[in-house]
């Protein structure tokens, strides 16, 4: 029997990576960022899990247009980390669970998702910049084993955000019948608002990603009900990638305790968003 | 129940199925840009890469333009149009600057300043 004992969402936008490896968190601009995600990172130095799942998308460096998987899980012992075209982060290798990995994948299969596998893939910034959210400083190796579970959000049409998050519950309902491990972590990354193309480059939408922030905690069957199109002209082109976060909230329990959140524009041509959960938490009757 | 077609927002890209099958064989050409042997190759003759990897004619002259707003027209995802703004030393600012008719330094202010939430 495992536990989901907490929930991150949180961005992944290459440039806080770079900023972590080229050592200018201090520096203004990004200092409040930086300073943002400290409560949520003294606390979860306190809160390894056994082992972590995390959900993200590629981003032209793991995998291309000739296979697009709308879900898919990584089932290895090992995962690179993805070579962008200026070098690869001097960050960890991901050491994976591969005993977790075909357990979820039967559970969820047997559940009606019907995952894509691979079993093998380089994670790029989509992956290791929530593991540097997380880990600013892992040494040779991250805290635990990580899982990834990867989700098409950059070819239309994505899974809808109602898909997500009853992927979400039926991970929650796999990882509780895995012996393998006691404590769970779960990461749901991306976001917030932000378009990167057309005319509309540029849009970031404050009142938007509050209300997601708020909501992710307290109704998310609210986001749940929204559609792609309402992803895309409330929170940009890319800031559909929110449907991610709710992969992860699906995995909790109906109440959530929240640990941190934090807010802050810009990471680069995002508005970057930050929520911690503890799934420890008395449920209502 | 009928079939949904992408949605039309003003000033945005939605990179759905036709667009990608338009830009199959350029986008697969920005991928490759990852590798330093790769961009070697694409630096020593551009036009010869482009026809390797079988752009159209729009999409070659696209490409040596570096006419980014065209790339986007003719079926690039902005994911892999990075990649040869990258090989070029732009930034994702670069980009927005020239989708949106503003400096570099003007799009990035403008996102300092918060972003732009009037869009
Ligand atoms: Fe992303």
């Amino acid at each position: 029997m495992s536990e989901v004992i907490w929930g991150l969402a949180t961005s992944h936008v290459p440039s806080i990576g770079a900023a972590m490896d080229r050592g200018v968190t201090a520096d203004p601009v990004w200092a409040p960022l930086f300073e943002g995600y400290a409560p949520a990172r003294e606390w979860l130095a306190d809160n390894t899990p056994d082992v972590a799942i995390l959900v993200y998308n590629d981003h032209a460096n793991g995998i291309d247009l000739d296979i697009v998987p709308t879900f898919a899980i990584g089932t290895a012992e090992r995962y690179e980390v993805a070579d962008e075209g200026f070098g690869r982060r001097p960050v960890p290798d991901v050491v994976g669970s591969p005993e977790l990995s075909f357990h979820l994948l039967q559970n969820l299969m047997d559940d009606g998702f019907d995952l894509t596998v691979f079993q093998e893939l380089d994670v790029d910034h989509g992956f290791t910049v929530p593991l540097s959210v997380w880990t600013p400083q892992p040494g040779d190796a991250w805290p635990c084993p990580v899982v990834p579970l990867l989700v098409n959000v950059i070819q239309y049409p994505q899974p809808t955000a109602a898909r997500c998050y009853a992927l979400g519950k039926a991970l929650g309902r796999a990882i509780a019948s895995f012996e393998g491990a006691r404590t769970v972590g779960i990461l749901g990354t991306g976001g917030m608002s932000h378009q990167l193309a057309g005319a509309r480059a540029g849009f970031i939408n404050p009142r938007f990603d509050a209300m997601f922030l708020d909501a992710i905690e307290n109704d998310p069957e609210k986001l749940a009900a929204l559609t792609r199109e309402d992803f895309i002209r409330e929170a940009g082109s890319e800031g559909i990638e929110l449907i991610m976060w709710l992969v992860m909230r699906g995995a909790m329990n109906a109440q959530v305790r929240k640990v941190h959140s934090a807010y802050h524009v810009p990471a680069s041509n995002t508005a970057a968003g930050l929520a911690l959960f503890d799934n420890r938490t008395a449920q209502p009757a | 129940m009928t079939s949904r077609i992408s949605p039309d927002l003003p000033g945005t890209y939605v990179f759905d199925g036709p667009t990608s099958r338009r830009g199959f064989r350029m986008n697969k050409l920005f991928m490759s840009l990852r590798s330093e042997a790769a961009r070697t190759d694409f630096l020593a003759d551009e036009p010869g890469y482009c026809a390797r990897f079988g752009l159209t004619d729009d999409q070659t002259e696209a490409v040596l333009e570096r006419d980014w707003q065209a790339m986007l027209d003719l079926g690039g995802s902005i994911f892999y149009i990075y990649k040869l703004a990258m090989m070029d030393g732009h930034s994702m600012q670069y980009l927005g600057g020239v989708f949106t008719g503003m400096s570099e330094a003007d799009f990035k202010a403008a996102m300092l300043a918060g972003g732009r939430t009037d869009v």
